[in-house]
């Protein structure tokens, strides 16, 4: 586990991609093959099966600590990650151990059939013989989530230098549905055939956001338009007559969404689909908002009412295979004509439908379009480049988003609270009222939108300014202005206020701003009324 | 009619009226007893001031012209009703915690304090009372710190591998106490020690009044960054990444704080190294000088206060968190310190 420490804190410590890519490189050439590939899986968000539950973690670790449970919970609160609190509150090791990181895992795998007893000493001991990094490490494999800023990108390009293979080839072989009990180095990484699984997703290819007009990108005739939709991207895939839905987050949820499994009966197998998983109710006109369809990503199995009640369809706007052929370089114009002719034939209570493009001809033509999205009940516009091929990852040139201006409102800020993690020791979490005659209603939260210098700033004040505490609330004295820019407004009966905002940041502090002249709840209503 | 308490906490400060004093107090009062010179502690515009001979000099320094008394560590006054005595916090040189003894009954104000021996300040001595006033910064059993014999290994190695690539090494702490303490822990072997301008002013009036510290060498304008190739510069965090900083040409920075206990504080400084070390009391430390006090009644002024006085009385004490304007340890003002 000490070369994987070693590894990991050489990441984790610099903030400078070649130091990274070169750690990683050296480490992928010569570690051993169970070695590098669990590293791989790891830095993926891949995990070895859970053989404890971080309940039982908790109470060992304040156990083993000789604090109370609920100072625990305190200090995890604190930090932000449960490894590291455990890692931080258990006294010192009194022994040292030189397995490896695969040794570590497989140790993990046999405790995982045995008893409780047999897994507390299983862990207890080893939180015993490992110290610092290590033990983090340790916690890190029973609890997931590295989160070490390796990206996928970053890491097929160690890769790449590590075994010469070109990082596109890399990046897809990585996508999708693998873990390292089931493969090995050689079939994931080097195999000259590397089988494909049938549920192997392409890498999403991300559009940057337009800042100003786009006037610069040239002739609108080079362009297509769609509008940009509130929901979430998915990839459908359809080979071997089974369906697999991945999100961006390169997260399998195929389960969450059956209506789609449908389009098996409609699409031939080798169709791979980009497009916008969104609620879209046949009597509707437009998708249901983003709240209708977060009800849908939260549950893994789909309870029939709200099957009817929230259907999803996907919204495609992107071919990227077709009749088992990779299409990515072929011109976006093209996979739009193929896509076209394969969604022609489709019925309309089909649960894929054609994302249609809008027709411009200048970009004040574009402009007119976008400033009507939300009536479409879309976020904006999208541009994309006819001739441009389909990449990996968020690259700048060829799409664009161009959204809508946020919805915003002036409100008052009156509670703040610490923030976690790196932000443990600043004010980050405010809440924010309207007035409603004398009294200021809350009415949302926001914890971004401010340079760090800003919190810096504000955590003085909040220092010195507190009414009240309840915990780690603070109450404060009504002072500061901030503007709320939101992406939506819905009623809602579960705040106060009676409205619940999608996406709330803070856009500016107002310090131009005087107490009385923040927005009032009727202004609120307003806005819901036009925008809700 | 009760007696009022021998020390209360009032919207000046940390006030006794048997006395007719303040600690630490942060609006303008007439008199003023100062456990030690960080700023969140030691402000300006006092009628007149009462600190230790060694705290004395830097806040002179930092406060321009004022009315100022020493007191030895150990020694007693009388103020009106009062005995008051200081004695070492451990903090930074010349700290102290404030003894307040009327009528036979003991409070002591702790300030800011460690109780390792950092080999500069006079190390942290317990004093027995009935009510105990402490800092709880570090009040979470995440903060543990390792002694500084390792610290000082992890910054030296650093510094040589930084040293040995070509860059130069940037150290990030405050520029009182935490900068010397760091100054004594470099190996001077390794290479040249610079200072910023804002360190320098405090290592001189410390060298000025008996202190012994390694010789550095004052980054100022007029200095050469080319002539002093493997140098480490010690710096106040926010000069590290500033425009004087870049002269340097290609260098690593690192912060020296209690914070870089934590992951996440560690990374959103994006700086390239977090070393642990701090001038506050770590979870242990606050215990173990709370124990020794053998007080009952804790007053938790600044720091993770809820968390720890709720441990405090959990634990058989009767603790209570007294809102207050210190800071303790700040990463990111560096005035607070």
């Amino acid at each position: 586990m000490k070369r994987f420490a070693k590894l990991f804190n050489t990441i984790d410590q610099s903030t400078k991609t070649n130091v990274k890519v070169a750690a990683l490189a050296s480490y992928f050439k010569d570690a051993s093959d169970e070695d590098r590939l669990w590293t791989i899986a790891l830095f993926s968000g891949r995990r070895p099966k859970r053989a404890v539950t971080t309940t039982k973690l908790r109470e060992w670790a304040a156990d083993r600590s000789a604090i109370p449970l609920w100072l625990f919970e305190e200090s995890y609160s604190i930090v932000g990650d449960l490894a590291e609190t455990i890692a931080l509150v258990l006294p010192q090791n009194t022994t040292q151990t030189d397995q490896s990181l695969s040794d570590w895992i497989a140790a993990l795998r046999a405790v995982y059939a045995q008893d409780e007893d047999a897994r507390k000493a299983f862990v207890l001991d080893a939180w015993d013989q490992l110290g610092g990094a290590e033990r983090f490490i340790f916690n890190k494999l029973i609890t997931g989530g590295f989160r070490v800023g390796v990206s996928q990108k970053l890491m097929t390009r160690a890769l790449s230098r590590a075994t010469d293979k070109p990082e596109a080839e890399l990046a897809h072989r990585l996508m999708g549905n693998w873990h390292p009990d089931d493969t090995t180095w050689h079939a994931l990484v080097e195999a000259d055939d590397a089988s494909a699984d049938a549920s192997r997703p392409y890498p999403f290819y991300l559009a940057y956001g337009l800042e100003d007009t786009p006037q610069d990108l040239g002739d609108p005739a080079d362009w297509r338009a769609e509008w940009k939709w509130d929901g979430i991207r998915g990839q459908l895939i359809l080979r071997d007559a089974q369906y697999f839905v991945w999100s961006r987050g390169e997260e399998l949820m195929t389960d969450r969404f059956p209506e789609l499994a449908r389009a098996l009966d409609y699409l031939p197998g080798g169709t791979v689909l980009d497009g916008e998983l969104l609620v879209w109710p046949s009597d509707q006109s437009t998708p249901s908002s983003f709240n209708a369809l977060q009800a849908r990503i939260g549950r893994k199995t789909v309870p029939k009412k709200l099957l009817a009640e929230a259907p999803v369809i996907l919204h495609a706007y992107d071919l990227l295979e077709w009749q088992g052929r990779d299409l990515r370089d072929t011109p976006f114009a093209t996979r739009r004509d193929l896509l076209e002719k394969a969604c022609a034939d489709l019925p309309a209570d089909a649960p894929i439908r054609l994302s249609p493009q809008l027709d411009f001809e200048t970009w004040d033509d574009l402009a007119a379009l976008r400033a009507d999205a939300r009536n479409a009940q879309a976020e904006g516009v999208m541009l994309k480049r006819s001739q441009s091929p389909y990449l990996a990852g968020r690259k700048k040139g060829d799409w664009w988003k161009w959204k809508l201006d946020p919805l915003t409102i002036d409100a008052v800020m009156i509670y703040a609270q610490s923030g976690s993690g790196r932000r443990a020791n600043l004010f980050t979490d405010f809440t924010f009222a309207v007035w409603n005659g004398n009294d200021l209603v809350p009415f949302t939260k926001a914890y971004s939108g401010l340079t760090d210098a800003e919190f810096r700033q504000i955590t003085a004040w909040v220092r010195k300014n507190t009414l009240e505490r309840f915990g780690p609330v603070r109450k404060v004295t009504p002072h500061h202005v901030f503007e709320i820019a939101f992406e939506g407004i819905q009623r809602s009966t579960r705040h106060k206020s009676g409205v619940a905002l999608r996406f709330p940041r803070m856009l500016r502090w107002r310090q131009d701003k005087p107490l009385q002249e923040a927005n009032t709840l009727a202004d609120l209503e307003e806005i819901l009324r036009i925008y809700g | 009619m009760t007696k009022p308490p021998v020390l209360s906490f009032t919207e000046n400060g940390i006030y006794c009226a048997a006395g007719d004093f303040f600690i630490d107090p942060w609006r303008r009062v007439d008199r003023a007893l100062i456990t030690h010179g960080h700023s969140d502690h030691a402000r300006w515009g006092m009628g007149s001031y009462l600190a230790t001979h060694k705290a004395l000099p830097v806040m002179r320094h930092r406060l321009g012209d004022i009315t100022a008394d020493g007191i030895a560590f150990g020694e007693t006054r009388r103020i009106g009703d009062a005995n008051v005595s200081f004695h070492p916090a451990g903090h930074v040189p010349g700290s102290a915690q404030i003894r307040v003894e009327v009528a036979g009954e003991v409070w002591v104000a702790s300030g800011d304090y460690k109780v390792v021996d950092d080999g500069l300040s006079d190390p942290f001595t317990p004093i027995k009372c009935h009510h105990f006033i402490t800092e709880s910064t570090f009040g979470l059993p995440v903060f543990r710190w390792a002694d500084q014999a390792s610290v000082a290994a992890q910054i030296n190695a650093w510094w040589a591998a930084c040293a040995a690539a070509g860059k130069t090494a940037f150290l990030g702490a405050y520029a009182l106490g935490k900068a010397q303490r760091l100054l004594t822990m470099l190996d001077p072997q390794i290479g040249p020690i610079l200072t910023h301008t804002a360190t320098e002013n405090t290592n001189q009036v410390m060298r000025e009044q008996g202190i012994l510290l390694p010789s550095t060498l004052c980054a100022n304008a007029d200095l050469k960054p080319k002539d002093h190739p493997g140098a480490i510069v010690l710096a106040p965090p926010s000069a590290l990444g500033s425009a004087w900083a870049k002269k340097f040409g290609p260098q690593e920075t690192a912060f020296a704080s209690g914070w870089m206990a934590i992951r996440g504080v560690r990374r959103r400084r994006a700086g390239d190294r977090g070393f642990i070390i701090s001038d506050h009391a770590d979870w242990d430390g606050l215990l173990s000088a709370i124990k020794e006090t053998e007080a009952e009644n804790i007053y938790v002024t600044h720091g993770y206060t809820d968390v720890f006085s709720r441990y405090l009385n959990s634990n058989g004490w009767n603790a209570q968190v007294v809102p207050t304007q210190f800071e303790g340890e700040s990463l990111d003002k560096d005035a607070a310190e």
